[in-house]
């Protein structure tokens, strides 16, 4: 066997490897600028500007699409709807890959990230929001490495460490909704503190709320989306129940999505009626939000109905990754676009092509450590010795 | 839609009126989307 064949005698040199070899090597080369060079050697962020494309796609993006773990789980164990029980696995493995790589993102945009900690164990801001977030993501990435760990132990065979933690599995379940319920929201408060600086139709005292609601159907969302992925890659590797469960699981998951979005646009509505904001409409910005709301809410939500009452599971998956776009470009709109409007052209932030490819490095991490796990240990399967225990 | 609001009552008034009667109008909405999302659920429901 020489270099270039893995054990299966296969070829090691597939494109997946070639494309996410040449990312990781440049990945490398982009972290060694970033912490050799500083902040200002990679990214156009300015006084005006410090949160860029690392905050509103690694984080913001990132943790609302991670979103799928506490959705999931809370179905299945507190809600006891049993037929997404197949989906429990992956959504936790997204969740925690998701909430990893946040954090891994998070050390290249602080400028100090060895200092990360100092928050949690030394000097707590206790009125800070942010402060709020960095606990809860701190405590929720915790927890979720330890809803991850039966996964890992079946897989090494450690089945006494394995009983244990799966005991703890509504407990841990019931920390995750909360701490989601708590940083979720959060995440949109942060953006309370800069009224002048965020445009009237997305700025808004609902803000929590908004991020909060829009969580659920982004992290559902992702989950569909990411087992449409894994059934065109992994096929293979998912046993019978839940190949046949696969279905149940996005048409289930679609009623959902469906429905939350129906309130989350309705809110949304509201929210300009309160605060008196329909004269914005008529503006450019106006329009680009419009094009937010109706194309990325209102037409995913009737999609999802029509899939959903068609059992039109083409459609559903389809209308999967329209939402998980929409989510993006809603992050993207609070956090960069509608972000600092009133400043000339000239001010305004656009990303680095090298913080654009810090961000693909990181994705495509994410992607890596995901092969890894799925292609080993009992995601899409259930492992021999646990069949029906989990 | 310009308005020019003398006082924040005038303002409250107009603001309120306009979000309680989207929240009506959203209550009766939602009723509907209910029905079309389950419309056949009786019928087909495969899982």
């Amino acid at each position: 066997m020489n270099a270039e064949t893995n054990a299966t005698g296969r070829s090691a040199l597939t494109p997946f490897t070639i494309v996410s070899g040449i990312i990781v090597i440049i990945g490398l080369v982009l972290t060694w600028l970033r912490f050799t060079g500083g902040l200002g050697a990679v990214t156009n962020l300015d006084h005006n500007n410090p949160w860029g494309i690392w905050i509103s796609f690694d984080l913001l993006c990132g943790v609302a699409l991670a979103a799928g773990g506490y959705t999931t789980t809370a179905a299945c164990y507190l809600f006891g709807i049993k037929r997404f029980h197949s989906a429990v696995r992956p959504a936790i493995l997204t969740a925690f890959l998701g909430y990893a790589l946040v954090v891994f993102a998070l050390h290249y945009d602080v400028g100090r990230p060895w200092r990360l900690p100092y928050p949690i164990f030394l000097s707590q801001g206790t009125s800070s929001l942010l402060f709020e977030v960095g606990l809860c993501v701190f405590i929720y990435l915790s927890v979720l490495a330890i809803e991850f760990t039966p996964i890992a132990f079946e897989w090494l065979g450690l089945k006494k460490l394995r009983n244990i933690i799966h005991g703890w599995t509504i407990a841990l379940t019931i920390m995750g909704v909360v701490l989601s319920t708590m940083h979720q929201s959060s995440l949109g408060a942060l953006f309370l503190i800069a009224p002048n600086k965020l445009h009237p139709l997305w700025y808004s005292t609902y803000l929590p709320l908004y991020f909060f609601i829009s969580s659920m159907f982004a992290g559902m969302s992702m989950v569909l989306f990411e087992s449409a992925l894994a059934h065109r890659n992994f096929h293979h590797l998912m046993d019978t129940a839940h190949r046949e469960e696969s279905d149940g699981v996005a048409l289930g998951f679609a009623k959902a999505c469906s429905w939350v979005m129906f309130g989350y646009l309705a809110i949304k509505v509201l929210g300009l009626a309160v605060e008196d904001k329909w004269a914005y409409l008529a503006t450019g910005w106006g329009a680009w939000f419009l094009v937010e709301l109706v194309s990325f809410v209102a037409m995913p939500c009737l999609a999802y109905a029509i899939g959903y009452r068609d059992r039109n599971i083409g459609l559903i998956k389809a209308t999967a990754a329209w939402t998980v776009l929409g989510i993006v470009l809603n992050r993207f709109n609070v956090s960069l676009v509608a972000f600092n409007w009133q400043l000339p052209s000239a001010e305004r932030y656009f990303p680095s092509v090298m913080e654009i490819g810090v961000s693909v490095f990181v994705v495509t991490v994410g992607v890596i450590v995901y092969r890894f796990v799925v292609t080993r240990m009992p995601v899409f399967y259930e492992h021999p010795q646990y069949k029906g225990e989990h | 839609m310009e308005h020019a609001f003398h006082t924040l009552v005038d303002f409250m008034i107009y603001s309120k009126g306009w979000t309680y009667t989207l929240m009506g109008a959203g209550l009766v909405a939602a009723l509907g989307f209910w029905r079309f999302l389950t419309g056949r659920e009786n019928k087909q429901r495969l899982y």
